[in-house]
């Protein structure tokens, strides 16, 4: 028998583990000696971003990242552990979904156009400590990138190789509002390998370990033949079950502290219809009022999937890669057309946005466009929220407790010919 | 693809029709669905297919599949520029079909009325060419036409012979002569030598347009219509198909009975880059080709 065979066994999906902190330096190496990239967030620039990661070491150990409207601010705090900060500006999209790619390759020869492969030969992705909050923006762009009728495939090669290493929150920034969006904090899907971390702070000395999936359980046994990969009892992971859950708790139970920042939650009853209805609410103008159009929000975003395609070709024109690049519907390009533009001002893009996240994404994929995560707020350089923008709306747009305009949108009469 | 050949049909406006360069790789597409046209290291752009689906582009319908695919579009863009200097034998490359088709199996024993401004009776000519060549199956088939004035009407040189095939065609335009200075002299600049006919039916200088002037509404208020058996089928700038979609609401037609085919811009047609939407839908998947009362609402408003 194989040994490998027997302790992937014991690891199967659903089972629980401890593993010693130190110990973390083990899964990466495992990770990197099986061809993986892996990635995990460290201090750079002055914010905890997403960047290959050799050293457990590097990860941000004894810093505390502090969040509002238009401020990120990380503070020094021996006594964080880890993974204690919350999301920085960076998530899984960054890399299965990144800034720029390669589509489609053509060379002319002899006049004539052909097709050439691109090769997909980049290392496998192993991320660590993504959060409830990205699985659920892999799941939403999973749904956008990988359908029936057409896939992606270079999301979708990336897709299949991902490792994912989560991590349950223990804080949340006020800028969080994932138990609003109900995918958060406690992660509960899409990952191959959960850490939770029982104890406050440094103070704990190991992370207790969920197995999401067979990958997951074949790199936890692969650990356990170079440390000790400890058993949980069930109290310990009731204990670590908790964590996540009293954080969600916390969340719902937060409340306004004077000097402190606001915390956000965000009120999804009937939003798509609240949304749609309110198409022509006054809230676009005055929130056109601040907002630059600067597309930070889309970029933050884990979600935002827009994106424009160009051609680079070299000098004798006979080699041409299309390339796709994210976009975002903030650009004037966006909505650009022959005859005009059909988002031709900022109230009208705002408006694009935010509908579409919140509103026209539920008819696109069955699901909201927002996990929650907040970094739409605290990377607006004007500090824009979306939760207080719908709050807006919805305050204003149903003054007798119903429907503005009943649940279908109602059409108003076309324009008249010029 | 290969272009087959190439016309203009009228300043600015280019027909290309393409062959497969294999010719095993057709493939089948219903009126109303576009391709995207790639210029490799130009770019690529959505124009609809203004051919027969049961034929080639040739004036004469053909029953086999299609050999051919033909595109008429006007030069507006960095892709259109280009793709309108292409001649005979030039490399295109297409992906396609995509979208939405109107609904002609539908409205089979209907009066069809086909509302076309502008451009947009080049994504409505392959739906025209399939109605007449099942001409028998549809109650009648009236082309509305509107043009900015007489020089800019469409495909004028197959008029008679859609009539012949049992279509009745109402054009109306703008303004009865081309006399405003030309706000799209660097477009037509750039597409020169510009080698065109005056269409014959209809005179081009203002002194000979004996038709209507107006706009494409006004039309359909001179049509004896029977609202309940009659389908619109639109395709225009928004303005002008908001205005007819309001007329044929007055004149009683229902909004699910009227048909339009929006335009956004597009990277990919497939619903991956999000440029097209409009609303909750994708233009490109979802449209081109939306039932009225279906997107009504946000067509009701300006800026989406």
């Amino acid at each position: 028998m194989n040994d490998g065979v027997l302790a992937a066994a014991a690891h199967q999906p659903g089972s629980w583990h401890r593993l010693a902190r130190r110990d973390l330096q083990h899964l990466i190496d495992v990770l990197v000696e099986a061809g993986h990239r892996v990635v995990g967030p460290q201090v750079a620039d002055g914010a905890i971003v997403l960047r290959d990661l050799a050293h457990a070491d590097d990860l941000p150990h004894g810093w505390l990242d502090e969040q509002d409207g238009g401020s990120y601010r990380l503070r020094h705090d021996p006594g964080a552990g880890p993974f204690d900060h919350v999301v920085g500006p960076h998530s899984l999209k960054n890399f299965l979904f990144p800034p720029r790619d390669t589509l489609q390759r053509w060379v002319r020869v002899a006049g004539s156009w052909q097709e050439q492969a691109i090769p997909r030969d980049e290392p496998p992705l192993a991320v660590i400590g993504a959060r409830a909050c990205d699985l659920q923006a892999l799941a939403v762009q999973d749904a956008i990138f990988i359908r029936a009728d057409y896939a992606d495939p270079a999301y979708a090669a990336r897709r299949d190789r991902l490792v994912v290493v989560a991590v349950n929150c223990r804080r949340a920034a006020a800028t969080c509002f994932c138990h609003s969006m109900q995918c958060g904090p406690a992660v509960t899907h899409s990952f191959d390998l959960a850490l939770t971390d029982p104890a406050e702070g440094a103070a704990g000395d190991a992370f207790a370990v969920e197995v999401g999936s067979e990958r997951g359980a074949g790199l936890l046994a692969e650990v356990a033949r170079r440390t000790t990969v400890g058993a949980l009892d069930d109290e310990a992971i009731a204990a670590a079950r908790r964590v996540p859950r009293d954080l969600e708790s916390r969340m719902h139970a937060r409340s306004v502290e004077p000097g402190q920042p606001r915390p956000r939650s965000l009120d999804t009853e009937g939003i798509r219809d609240l949304l749609f209805d309110s198409l022509a609410h006054p809230r676009w103008d005055e929130v056109a009022t601040r907002c630059l159009s600067c597309t930070n929000c889309t970029l933050v975003c884990p979600t935002c999937f827009c994106h424009s395609v160009g051609e680079v070709a070299d000098l004798s024109g006979d080699h041409v890669d299309r390339d796709r690049r994210w976009a975002s519907c903030f650009e004037i390009d966006h909505g650009r057309m022959h005859g005009g533009n059909a988002r031709p001002t900022t109230a009208s893009r705002y408006r694009q946005w935010l509908t579409h996240k919140l509103a026209g994404w539920i008819d696109q994929f069955g699901t909201s466009g927002c996990t929650g995560c907040g970094r739409c707020i605290t990377w607006c350089p004007v500090g824009i929220d979306i939760t207080e923008e719908v709050a807006a709306i919805r305050a204003s747009s149903a003054p007798d407790g119903q429907p503005a305009a009943g649940h279908e949108p109602s059409p108003s009469p076309p324009d008249a010919p010029p | 693809m290969v272009v087959a050949a190439a016309a203009w049909e009228i300043p600015g406006v280019r027909t290309l029709d393409l062959a497969f360069r294999d010719p095993g790789q057709g493939f089948v597409f219903e009126p109303g669905q576009f391709t995207m046209l790639c210029l490799p290291g130009i770019g690529e752009c959505a124009i609809s297919i203004a051919s027969d689906p049961g034929g080639g582009p040739s004036r004469a319908p053909r029953a086999d599949a299609p050999t051919l695919l033909s595109h008429t579009f006007r030069a507006v863009g960095n892709v259109t520029h280009p793709l309108a200097r292409l001649v005979a034998g030039d490399e295109v490359v297409v992906r396609g079909p995509f979208g939405s088709a109107w609904p002609l199996e539908t409205l089979r024993n209907r009066d069809v009325v086909i509302a076309a401004g502008g451009l947009g009776l080049a994504s409505m000519r392959s739906a025209i060419l399939h109605l007449l060549r099942h001409r028998a199956a549809y109650r009648s088939v009236t082309i509305l036409h509107g043009a900015k004035h007489p020089g800019e009407l469409l495909f004028t040189a197959d008029y008679q012979a859609w009539r012949e095939a049992g279509a009745t065609i109402l054009t109306i335009v703008d303004r009865p002569a081309d006399d405003r200075p030309a706000t799209s002299a660097m477009s037509e600049a750039c597409v020169a030598p510009v080698a065109w006919a005056a269409p014959a039916a209809v005179g081009c200088g203002g002194a000979s347009w004996s038709g209507p002037v107006g706009f494409v509404p006004a039309l359909l208020d001179t049509l004896d219509l029977s609202p309940r058996d009659t389908s619109i089928l639109c395709c225009g700038p928004e303005p002008m198909m908001k205005a007819v979609v309001a007329r044929a609401s007055d004149r009683g037609i229902a909004a699910h009975d009227i048909w339009i085919s929006m335009e956004r811009n597009m990277a990919c047609a497939a619903g991956f880059c999000g440029l097209c939407q409009f609303g909750p839908a994708f233009v490109c998947r979802d449209g081109p080709v939306f039932r009225h009362d279906r997107i009504a609402p946000f067509l009701a408003v300006a800026g989406l």
